[in-house]
């Protein structure tokens, strides 16, 4: 790919063909404010946040204007300007205004292009204020839908038609009735969702809100218990507790994808009938014991069970190295080929 | 099967037989607009004279003829003589024309609107000798209202499919060339040169391309794509054929709107038609060239008459326009493929070119805007109806000569062209030349043809209001700036009418309409404060009564008008309050009738009912204080 | 329905292009689109449920609720609205007792607006299934009401 340079008010800045203007200012650390756009995503072009002046005349969305050698590039055109103040403004008139109660606080594009472009109360007051209000979709037991601080971005829908290939919301009404929506706008959970969350973490605002989130003071970095996969995810810690987990970005695994269980399955962790020490049956009762005391129960009834009477069975749990493992004990130290797994039931 | 030649002839003879036969010929509009008029009432009461008297003609049902103020038309040939046009007949009429003209020989002077045709009727004008007629020129309307639709022989016998088979003795780049040296521009409004986009779909690459004729006449007051295809369904067949011989496509579709029921019949029997004589399907004339045309009834989003919206709606998407920068729809259109997307009017254009040359089409109309432009005049207007008339004629000519000026007496106040994407055009822009470059210049468009007259009985926020009112509930809603701003606009155009505007409110609507128009996916946002614009532009007065003095100086706004009745001139007839619907007028028999402020709702029935003689009865703005209904509590 | 349904759909296998030929044949046959019918589509042309749904409910021709026996149209064009549509509107609102969207309780109408039917020479007017009723005045509107009142 060949490397061009734009000029972006007033600053020279590398690039390499192919890559948007908008991608081209957030590799060299400028912001242009955007809303719809999502590095994962193709650009689609619809908050119009975005908008910039090219080479003095033309005016275009950066999410969507392919780099050019020697372009130049304005984000503070007066038309510029005014295009973006009038087009968040709208935004933020038609937005509920209960920011200290709401999950995206402190984490809202909306509050942050709102803030970058400069939103008055004075200015706003023009505007006649209108609000939905319509019943927050609470059917799914790890998040929430409240379509009235949804902003129509459709990062969730492209999320789940271009990342997850499940389509189980789209756009649907139109114009101002627009509304990302079920099969007749069904409660979500009736839908073929299957709950990954990955449209709810994108979410811009938070139309999209997992239940009782908490902020974390800590993070963890760990791999995720579920399956063989190996997840990287990032715990949210808080004291001693885990409080949230997000899909690790760096993880050449899921690059921060993470499945239902991954991402909201965390609350055993913490759960007051969690096993924490191993048990063994004595006396017809099962009894906590030690590690030590477990291992050596094993070994010894192991030692006594060699040959064809004994079989394993392996688990998906578990990463693809413990499983090579479990078959080389096996056949080696067991003595047997009475291995399988559970994957192949 | 015979050639074209052959096709020709047998038409020619069929269609000569009926015009020099030895019978009288009896043409009916009986397009929607003549059938909402009566039309099929009056070919019924026709037929019945005519067997009861045993008379003998030819009644053929026609398409629109165009002056609808004057529907049901009938035009009647008899042998030898010119034609006559009746106008506004009734059944009553049929009884009357059949005794006078078909059975004697007095045509009935005063029904009818004039004479056309070789030869002369005595006592009748000729039509294109008035006012209304003589400037126009008939092209696209060639033939409507003279040939019966339904009959491919008819059209056939009047140059059709000429144009046709001489393309398909020219190579594509002929024709191709022939269209750019018309000068022909888009029809559907937004006048991109019809020749450059057939060169670009042409020079497109690709193994299967389509042609789209876009019927999805959407624009509210615009009628004549509709017209052109219940009237000449065929001349639009055959200029979808000539572009697919001209770029290499062998499908076309015509996305035609579902509200029109008789358009989408007229096109299924013309399509069908067009294959029995070959003009459609393999090896057309005779020729490698193969081309066949679906029929894709629209399902209503205004939205989709632009273009990328409506062929994603062809492929049973949402009809939401792809957002620039893309690729034209020359090179990807249709399921991603070269796609030709042109209007009714420019397909229907492109036969005669063909047939008679470029020179010959560019000889009329501006040097910019070559041609004929056709509109839809309504409104306030004396004569409505549908009008061809040579590009670069003015406003005032349309207006006053065609449209016999403002109806009812009325003054003129504005006139709008373009529909929801255009704009208001007071009187000092009269003189305007009617061409894209000039209206674009004087704040409106040509757009696809709607043009609505407003007289001094019009309020012009009421008019943007209504126009907001349209493009809001239009807009697909994928951009921010048209969903919500259409919104915002329109609420507070709405508060400005209810009397609640506010100090400022002017500012911000042009502000908005401003970032509106800028930042907007499409075109119809882009133009969707074009109504807000103008109106502000040419009439900020208006705006500024409706929000300082609570004043609606058209007396339209409800919430800012009262009535009342005038105590020295009501007689007491109580028609007034006979008819009206709230039961707010009070008074006895002989005595001066009483509006009460509190329960009235400013329908204006009260107004209407009372006689001219008395004219007791004035409409106020602004309102009058309604008075504190009296309390029959008793108050501890 | 499910048979008057699969015959409608039964051409329609796979055919994802077809969305809107469909769901207008599905209209036709059942009066509206009911939720399931929607499912039966989306399971015929292998499309998102969600997808049948956008697209049927982004066009103002298809119906989630059963109509009235007879569909009268007030025409709202410009031309209509300068020679007082709003007023028709009015007054038929004020004759069925229903307001735009809505259907009578007797099933008998369904009342809604439309952008413009063309008919702009003859405004204001009113389209009552599939014929126009032309220059007309609020007090017309019960008696062209009546006419349809079998």
């Amino acid at each position: 790919m060949s490397k061009v340079t734009l000029t972006i008010d007033g600053l020279q800045i590398p690039a390499k063909e192919g890559m948007t203007v908008l991608e081209a200012a957030q590799a060299s650390g400028l912001y242009i404010p955007n809303l719809c756009n999502h590095p994962d995503l193709k650009p689609a072009g619809l908050c119009r946040v975005c908008v910039v002046k090219m080479d003095d005349w033309k005016i275009a969305i950066s999410c969507k204007l392919p780099v050019k050698d020697g372009m130049v590039i304005s984000t503070e055109d007066p038309e510029v300007q005014q295009i973006r103040k009038s087009t968040v403004e709208l935004l933020v008139a038609n937005h509920p205004m209960t920011c200290l109660t709401c999950e995206a606080d402190g984490d809202c594009e909306l509050q942050r292009v709102a803030h970058y472009v400069g939103i008055t109360q004075e200015n706003l007051n023009r505007y006649r204020r209108s609000v939905r209000s319509i019943p927050i979709d609470r059917s799914n037991p790890f998040f929430d839908f409240d379509h009235n601080k949804c902003i129509l971005c459709g990062i969730c829908v492209r999320t789940c038609d271009e990342l997850q290939n499940i389509n189980a919301i789209d756009y649907a009404q139109r114009g101002v009735d627009s509304i990302i929506s079920t099969l007749a706008n069904k409660p979500i959970a009736e839908s073929r969702c299957e709950s990954c969350g990955e449209c709810v973490i994108r979410c811009p605002v938070a139309a999209l809100a997992p239940k009782g989130a908490q902020e974390p003071m800590r993070e963890v970095k760990s791999i995720c218990s579920y399956c063989g996969v190996g997840c990287g995810v990032m715990l949210g810690v808080r004291g001693q507790k885990v409080v949230s987990v997000e899909g690790d970005r760096d993880n050449p695994v899921n690059k921060g994808s993470l499945c239902v269980k991954g991402r909201f399955g965390y609350r055993f962790i913490n759960h007051p009938e969690r096993l924490k020490t191993p048990l063994i049956k004595k006396n017809g009762t099962l009894e906590e014991a030690s590690w030590d005391e477990a291992l050596d129960l094993i070994a010894e009834k192991f030692s006594n069970s060699k040959g064809d009477k004994f079989a394993a069975l392996a688990s998906a749990r578990i990463t693809n190295e413990d499983n090579y493992l479990i078959q080389k004990f096996t056949r080696a130290v067991m003595g047997t080929n009475n291995i399988d797994h559970c994957a192949r039931l | 099967m015979m050639n074209f030649t052959e096709i020709q002839e047998q038409a020619r003879q069929e269609w000569d037989s009926l015009q020099s036969g030895s019978v009288p010929v009896i043409a009916v509009g009986t397009a929607t607009c003549g059938r909402s008029a009566g039309a099929l009432g009056v070919v019924q009461a026709f037929e019945e004279e005519m067997s009861e008297k045993g008379v003998e003609a030819h009644i053929v049902e026609v398409g629109c003829i165009g002056p609808c103020y004057a529907e049901p038309l009938v035009n009647i040939t008899k042998p030898g003589r010119a034609t006559v046009a009746y106008k506004n007949v009734t059944k009553k009429m049929v009884t009357e024309i059949v005794d006078n003209y078909l059975k004697g020989d007095d045509p009935l002077p005063h029904y009818t609107l004039g004479s056309f045709g070789e030869g002369t009727v005595e006592n009748i004008p000729r039509i294109l000798d008035t006012p209304s007629f003589k400037p126009q020129e008939r092209r696209v309307f060639r033939n409507c209202g003279v040939i019966d639709p339904t009959n491919i022989n008819h059209y056939i016998a009047n140059e059709g499919y000429n144009g046709l088979s001489k393309a398909l003795t020219m190579t594509q780049s002929e024709v191709v060339e022939e269209m750019k040296k018309s000068g022909l521009r888009g029809r559907g409004g937004g006048g991109f040169p019809a020749g450059r986009k057939w060169e670009a779909g042409l020079n497109a690459e690709g193994d299967q391309k389509y042609v789209v004729c876009n019927a999805d006449e959407g624009d509210p007051g615009a009628f004549m794509d509709r017209a052109v295809i219940e009237g000449d369904p065929h001349s639009v067949l055959e200029g979808m054929i000539i572009a697919g011989y001209a770029i290499g496509a062998d499908t076309g579709y015509i996305y035609v709107r579902a509200e029109y029921p008789l358009a989408i019949r007229r096109l299924e029997r013309a399509i069908e038609q067009a294959h029995e004589k070959g003009f459609l399907g393999n090896n057309i004339l005779g020729t490698d060239f193969s081309f066949d045309i679906n029929i894709f009834p629209g399902a209503g989003a205004f939205v989709c008459g632009e273009s990328t919206a409506l062929t994603l709606s062809i492929e049973g998407k949402r009809g939401m326009p792809r957002v620039a920068p893309r690729p034209r729809t020359t090179e990807q259109g249709l399921y991603d493929k070269p796609t030709l997307l042109n209007n009714v009017k420019t397909f229907s254009s492109a036969p005669m070119i063909i047939t008679r040359g470029a020179e010959w089409f560019a000889s009329i109309g501006t040097e910019k805007s070559t041609g004929t432009a056709i509109f839809a005049l309504t409104g306030k207007v004396n004569n409505c109806g549908l009008i061809e008339v040579p590009m670069g004629i003015t406003l005032r000519e349309i207006i006053y000569d065609i449209g016999g000026g403002v109806a009812d007496g009325g003054r003129f106040k504005a006139v709008q062209t373009g529909g929801p994407s255009g704009g208001c055009l007071p009187e000092s822009l009269l003189d305007t030349p009617i061409d894209y470059d000039s209206l674009d210049e004087a704040g409106s468009i040509m757009g696809s043809g709607g043009m609505v007259v407003m007289d001094e009985k019009t309020c012009m926020v009421d008019v943007a209001r209504y126009f907001l009112d349209f493009t809001e509930i239009e807009s697909c809603g994928q951009c921010v700036p048209c969903r919500l701003g259409t919104k915002q606009l329109l609420d507070i155009l709405k508060d400005i009418c209810a009397g609640k505007g506010k100090k400022g409110d002017i500012d911000l609507l042009i502000e908005l309409s401003q970032s509106v128009h800028g930042g907007s996916v499409c075109g119809l946002g882009q133009t969707a404060a074009n109504p807000v614009l103008t109106t502000i532009r040419y009439f900020r007065d208006e705006f500024e009564a409706h929000i300082n003095d609570k004043c609606c100086p058209a007396k339209v706004c409800k919430p800012l008008i009262s009535f009342r009745i005038l105590e020295d001139k009501c007689a007491g007839c109580t028609l007034c309050a006979k008819s009206c619907p709230v039961n707010a007028i009070s008074g006895e028999k002989k005595e001066v009738h009483v509006i009460d402020q509190g329960l009235c709702v400013q329908c204006g029935v009260c107004m209407e009912k009372c006689p001219k003689k008395f004219s007791a009865v004035e409409c106020l703005s602004p309102k009058l204080p309604v008075a504190p209904k009296e309390t029959t509590e008793v108050v501890a | 329905m499910e048979e008057r349904l699969s015959a409608v759909l039964s051409p329609y296998e796979g055919r994802k292009d077809a969305l809107i030929p469909i769901l207008q044949k599905v209209q036709d046959e059942l009066g509206y689109l009911p939720d399931d019918a929607m499912l039966e589509i989306a399971k015929t042309t292998g499309l998102p449920e969600s997808r049948v749904y956008a697209v049927a409910s982004f066009y103002a021709q298809f119906r989630f609720t059963p109509r009235g026996k007879h569909t009268i149209m007030v025409c709202r064009g410009t031309a209509c609205h300068v020679r007082g549509a709003e007023r028709i509107l009015e007054e038929t609102e004020r004759s069925l007792g229903i307001v735009e969207g809505e259907t009578t309780e007797d099933q008998k109408y369904t009342l809604e607006t439309v952008a413009c039917i063309g008919c702009c020479a003859l405004a204001p007017c009113v389209m009552i299934d599939e014929d126009v009723e032309a220059k007309l005045t609020p007090q017309m509107v019960p008696e062209i009401l009546s006419g349809r009142n079998e």
